[in-house]
């Protein structure tokens, strides 16, 4: 396995090679939930239709992805056993790729709006700003979640996790925004509407960015990290690293 | 489109509430799949209609005196793949793997009926030469039982028995079985040493390098493992999924995780009855037999 938990090879050179093989489908899953994330923003910004539409049409393959990964994970589970690290690596891919599918379908909401947007008022609005700051911070959150996953850094999980409070912020910023826009005039609340959706839906794929930081973080350090505070999970990840 | 409705409320000079309509929301469902991209790619599963057969066995029936032992086996065993048979005791499954190579013949009240064919040659027809067919189909026994003599002579002696007497051939011979068992590392250097002296787990790899010597079509195991520590254990696992490069492989297995870490295929026996046959993923997912699963999830008995 390519990790700083265990660098030493199984007996069973084949367990090596399927852990390290759907870890591989994993991260890829993830390289095309980054990159469908990544152009349903472009395409709303940019009012771009058909890159809007190219997003909607290739989630399928997100979906197929989850689906793939999942019966490989079964297929190791029951044919492997596997056990301490090799175990929890599996129930946090388990866990992962849920996140990373619902990633691709919020991606997805965001494109079919970018679409409607776009019909709707031609081109970009002046608020647009503010959703591509968020989501560069999204993106941004995402693509360091699955390179802490990758290098099984619980650090750099813990580091992205705290970045989850910042997009809360933004949404709420932008969320007032919208509402001074709608109160201004009323035919922009059809647009202000659909655009609520969008960083609704960038809010959501921060949080489940910051679930894959906790996974990662089980997975290093052996510690369920959900449902705590933020600080409780800094203390538990420099506790366990001193 | 109940949207469109809601929305009438609010009275705009320019706009006939359409623009209020979500065209593309709903028109494509954010849960479709590809269902053919998971057939295609959905991993490496075995499919027993496609594999060579190695052998068939035939409405085969075997009696120890007036019990039945074996009942109606219908199966063909893959060839160069590793195929378990699983069951609890007294289920017929070293029964069925010792009729292979017809180790029960050496049992005086045994009769059987129906065919065992290997190559298309029935087994059990009376021009069958049994040393001949023992030298195809090698046998490894749950307990190690090396020879008392040295690691060499245990390794060389099925050739010498064929007649074969040309030191280099026989030496090249026990450092390739030897390394095929994945044991050439561990006794290089100590060749001449009495057998005897290697650990459980080094005697049973001994014994399989003394089966793979001779060269065989199929080795049968039996229990190779169970008298094993975990480590040891996991070795010979190892070394039965190198070995079905070259050979098919029968085993026979109490521990049925054993069975799904190392065979690519496993029957299920119960009461002298083949219940199920299937590629080992799916056996051990989703069985067919309701017996099967009761099982193998531990709700036997």
């Amino acid at each position: 396995m390519p990790n700083n938990l265990n660098s030493s090879n199984h007996i069973s050179s084949r367990v090596d090679e399927e852990l390290q093989n759907v870890l591989g489908n994993v991260l890829a899953m993830g390289g095309l939930a980054e990159e469908q994330l990544t152009n349903a923003i472009e395409s709303l910004i940019s009012s771009d239709v058909p890159l809007a539409s190219a997003v909607v049409d290739k989630e399928i393959q997100v979906n197929t992805m989850e689906v793939r990964i999942d019966q490989e994970c079964t297929n190791i589970l029951a044919r492997r056993q596997p056990a301490a690290t090799d175990l929890r690596l599996l129930m946090a891919i388990i866990k992962t790729i849920t996140d990373l599918e619902r990633i691709g379908d919020e991606a997805q909401k965001i494109a079919k709006r970018a679409i409607d947007l776009t019909e709707k008022q031609g081109g970009p609005r002046s608020y647009y700003i503010s959703i591509k700051a968020m989501g560069n911070l999204v993106v941004t959150m995402l693509h360091d979640a699955l390179d802490a996953l990758a290098r099984m850094d619980s650090k750099d999980a813990l580091a992205v996790a705290n970045k989850e409070p910042e997009s809360d912020d933004q949404y709420s910023a932008i969320m007032r925004q919208l509402i001074t826009y709608m109160m201004e005039d009323a035919r922009n609340i059809s647009g202000a509407l659909d655009a609520i959706w969008v960083i609704r839906a960038l809010e959501r794929i921060g949080d489940h960015s910051r679930n894959i930081c906790e996974y990662v973080i089980y997975l290093v350090e052996g510690k369920d990290v959900r449902h705590i505070s933020l600080e409780q999970v800094e203390k538990e990840v420099i506790n366990s690293n001193k | 489109m109940q949207q469109n409705k809601t929305n009438t409320v609010i009275n705009l000079e320019e706009d006939n509430g359409e623009r209020f309509v979500n065209k593309n929301t709903d028109s494509t469902p954010t849960h479709s799949m590809n269902l053919g991209d998971i057939v295609e790619n959905g991993g490496e599963k075995a499919n027993l209609a496609e594999e060579k057969v190695a052998i068939s066995v035939t409405d085969f029936n075997l009696f120890y005196g007036s019990k039945q032992a074996l009942k109606d086996i219908n199966m063909t065993i893959p060839e160069k793949k590793v195929t378990a048979f699983i069951g609890p005791s007294g289920c017929g499954k070293s029964t069925l793997l010792r009729s292979f190579n017809r180790m029960n013949d050496l049992i005086d009240s045994v009769n059987v009926s129906g065919e065992i064919s290997i190559d298309g040659e029935n087994i059990f027809d009376k021009m069958v030469n049994v040393a001949d067919l023992r030298r195809r189909v090698g046998m490894v026994f749950q307990k190690p039982n090396p020879f008392p003599k040295s690691i060499y002579e245990n390794v060389a002696y099925g050739l010498r028995i064929q007649g074969v007497n040309d030191r280099r051939t026989i030496d090249a011979v026990v450092e390739k079985s030897l390394k095929g068992a994945a044991l050439w590392d561990e006794v290089k250097d100590r060749l001449d040493d009495l057998a005897m002296g290697l650990s459980g787990g080094q005697q049973q790899r001994l014994v399989i390098a003394r089966a793979i010597a001779i060269e065989p079509e199929i080795i049968l195991l039996d229990e190779p493992a169970s008298a094993l520590d975990p480590i040891s254990t996991l070795k010979v696992e190892e070394l039965i999924y190198e070995l079905k490069n070259n050979f098919t492989i029968v085993i026979v297995t109490h521990n049925m995780q054993q069975a799904a870490r190392v065979s690519d295929y496993t029957a299920y026996m119960y009461l002298g009855e083949l219940v199920e046959f299937n590629d080992t993923s799916t056996l051990f997912t989703n069985p067919e037999e309701k017996m099967t699963e009761d099982y193998i999830t531990g709700r036997y008995g």
